[in-house]
């Protein structure tokens, strides 16, 4: 039997900054998971995909990554999204600098 | 030291133009990803997990006070402000934009540097002991042999596209500071019977998810002997390599596959046919390269005040005692300049750091500089009187860290914080085994004791070699930490083994730590290090340290 579809978000990297990218409902880019568009179809999903790998200027490496609704919008369930989602964990650099900034 | 010709000027040059405009034809949409790809990572160009990363080359691990702020305006113009020296004795920028690399690699040019083949599977960075030219125990300095290594094998037509990457190293010393048996090529520079200089080859040797200790392949080469070897080995290598599986692509797989008798008949085969080739031009331009190595106009001076400091200033007694080796000349010092500051990231060095190391060794070490594969950066001729100088120099830019060879002086991979291979972060387990050691200020006492992390199979931490090794994995979707004991990257070279079941991210700086506590208490006086008192003892009792719940289990 095949594995039931969990949620998903549509992620990359940016091409020129290399940053971590999603794809929003609206079909734009966004930095931040929790803006991101929570993919519960699979059809969705893959058509999302297919949408994301169709925009090689913007978006490098597309793929699904597991996700799961949160307070404040997608959140991820594995810790590799979780750090992709945040920056890394010795400086307050990428998406960590993003955040002080504003 | 080698100075680029015309020619390495000119190759290097056009090598950024073209680069430049295959960014270009990315970025219009002239090339996709897949086409682009290999282009990048031909020029040392990866897109890791947060944003790219450019590996650059320092030919082993020597770099001169110029290029060494070069790479410090590189870093505060187009980076983050710091470089990370990694285990091949190369250097990453963890943030560039696309946009800007071609202008990094002019920058990097202007130096004579460049980060050709610091990726794909090509020859890369040759790499040797980081204390050569300058080790009291040396036969003779490996540099002018890996330059001409890197010369040969930079842009070999035949090399481009081997099985898979293939990292050579080369030693002049029997100490081999450059870990010559965990490289697919390593050479050690040896005199045979009749006391003349030549060269011993090892192959298969390496870490990742298949660890093995390299093997003699030849046991003495003549000096004129050695390119055409070695080229027939990657030649044979080419040919025979597995393409079909990644994993078992490596040599050391070739010669586990094949045995090393066949390897080396099929090398021998081949170098009858290539030596006739090489008409002795190889030899002139290993002679010019060699007279390229001048020994530094080795100073006389008054070392008393280095007495006086050394009597009455504990601290850099202790700084001194540590990270201060013998050298070859009675009244010179090879000095280690610790990147390992407690809680830092390892091999992390901030442009103002980059560029006080280039101003101190203008002053204090002919020139000199080298970056080992410990993740540290060696300033190899300092005249002892100088030392309380440097030391004083050093300390407080966060450089005087009395730590080489101690339990902080970790090895970290970049791990899950910037690798995109990775399963399990390296660095916050390095800062914070080295914080808490700090805290208990129990370092010295410990004595030597090398931990070495790996965030992922393919140990680029040398989890393996670590007296205490320490593998980060993505266990059901927590990582795990799994240690191994009794690895050694010394001339023998030996693969730790694993101790048990891992731990949890949590867990295993405590795990760490009653292992160390356990040695403490089963070792025979302080002269017996940790890897000497686990010979001796084998590893039951470190295993029931770090797992007293199986032990209660079995009593």
């Amino acid at each position: 039997m095949a594995r039931a579809f969990t949620p998903k978000v549509v992620t990359a990297n940016d091409l020129i900054s290399g940053d971590v990218i999603y794809l929003a409902t609206d079909g734009s880019w966004v930095r931040d998971l929790a803006a991101a568009h929570l993919l519960t179809d699979e059809g969705d999903a893959n058509a999302r995909l297919f949408e994301a790998e169709t925009q090689p200027h913007i978006a490098v490496g597309a793929y699904l990554a597991d996700a799961a609704a949160g307070d404040n919008g997608p959140a991820p369930t594995h810790f590799r999204e979780d750090f992709r989602a945040k920056g890394p964990s010795n400086y307050a650099h990428g998406k960590q600098e993003a955040v002080r900034h504003v | 030291m080698y100075d680029y010709s015309d020619f390495d000027e000119s190759f290097v040059r056009a090598r950024v133009d073209q680069f430049r405009h295959q960014v270009e034809r990315r970025i219009s949409g002239a090339l996709t990803e897949d086409e682009f790809k290999p282009l990048r990572l031909m020029n040392g160009l990866y897109l890791q997990l947060h944003a790219y990363m450019l590996r650059v080359a320092i030919p082993y691990g020597s770099v001169n006070p110029h290029q060494m702020r070069q790479l410090a305006m590189i870093a505060d113009r187009w980076d983050k402000g710091y470089g990370h020296f990694t285990t091949r004795q190369n250097v990453q920028y963890n943030w560039p934009k696309l946009t800007d690399v071609p202008d990094m690699l002019d920058a990097l040019a202007d130096v004579q540097m460049h980060a050709i083949q610091t990726s794909g599977n090509t020859i890369r960075n040759v790499t040797a002991d980081h204390f050569a030219g300058a080790a009291a125990d040396e036969i003779e300095d490996p540099r002018p042999t890996a330059e001409l290594l890197r010369q040969w094998s930079t842009d070999h037509p035949e090399f481009q596209f081997l099985p898979r990457k293939f990292k050579l190293a080369v030693t002049g010393s029997a100490a081999d500071r450059a870990v010559t048996k965990a490289h697919d090529v390593g050479i050690r520079i040896v005199r045979n019977a009749e006391g003349e200089v030549g060269y011993q080859v090892l192959v298969g040797g390496g870490l990742g998810r298949t660890p093995i200790v390299g093997q003699v392949l030849a046991d003495f080469l003549p000096r004129e002997d050695l390119l055409p070897y070695v080229e027939a080995v990657v030649s044979v290598y080419n040919t025979l390599g597995r393409r079909d599986n990644k994993y078992k692509a490596r040599i050391k797989i070739t010669s586990l596959e094949n045995g090393l008798d066949t390897l080396r008949e099929k090398v021998e085969a081949r170098f009858a046919q290539l030596k006739p080739l090489f008409s002795g031009i190889d030899q002139e331009l290993f002679r010019h390269i060699q007279s390229t190595f001048t020994r530094p106009a080795f100073k006389t001076a008054d070392d008393a005040p280095f007495h006086a400091a050394y009597d009455t200033d504990p601290v850099f007694r202790s700084w001194v005692d540590t990270n201060v080796d013998a050298h070859r000349e009675a009244d010179y010092r090879i000095v280690t300049i610790s990147i390992k500051k407690h809680g830092q990231t390892p091999g992390d060095a901030t442009s103002d750091q980059m560029r006080l190391i280039a101003d101190l060794a203008e002053r204090y070490g002919h020139d000199d500089i080298r970056i080992s594969h410990e993740q540290n950066v060696i300033l190899p001729h300092v005249h002892v009187a100088d030392l309380p100088a440097l030391y004083a120099a050093l300390k407080p830019a966060g450089l005087g860290t009395a730590n080489a060879g101690l339990i902080s002086d970790i090895i970290a991979c970049p791990g899950m914080d910037y690798c995109a291979l990775a399963t399990a972060r390296a660095i916050p387990v390095a800062q914070e085994i080295a914080t808490r050691f700090d805290e208990l200020k129990l370092e010295h006492e410990i004595g030597p004791l090398k931990i070495k992390i790996s965030g992922c199979i393919n140990a680029c931490g040398h989890h393996h070699l670590g007296h205490i090794g320490i593998l980060g994995l993505d266990r059901a979707g927590v990582e795990n930490y799994q240690i191994t004991l009794g690895g050694d990257g010394g001339p023998d070279t030996v693969i730790g083994t694993r101790a048990g079941p891992g731990f949890a991210y949590d867990a295993i700086v405590p795990a760490v730590e009653r292992l160390v506590m356990a040695y403490l208490e089963l070792r025979e006086d302080a002269s017996e290090t940790f890897l000497e008192a686990y010979r001796r003892l084998g590893d039951a009792p470190f295993k029931a340290a770090l797992y007293p719940e199986s032990k209660a289990n079995a009593a």
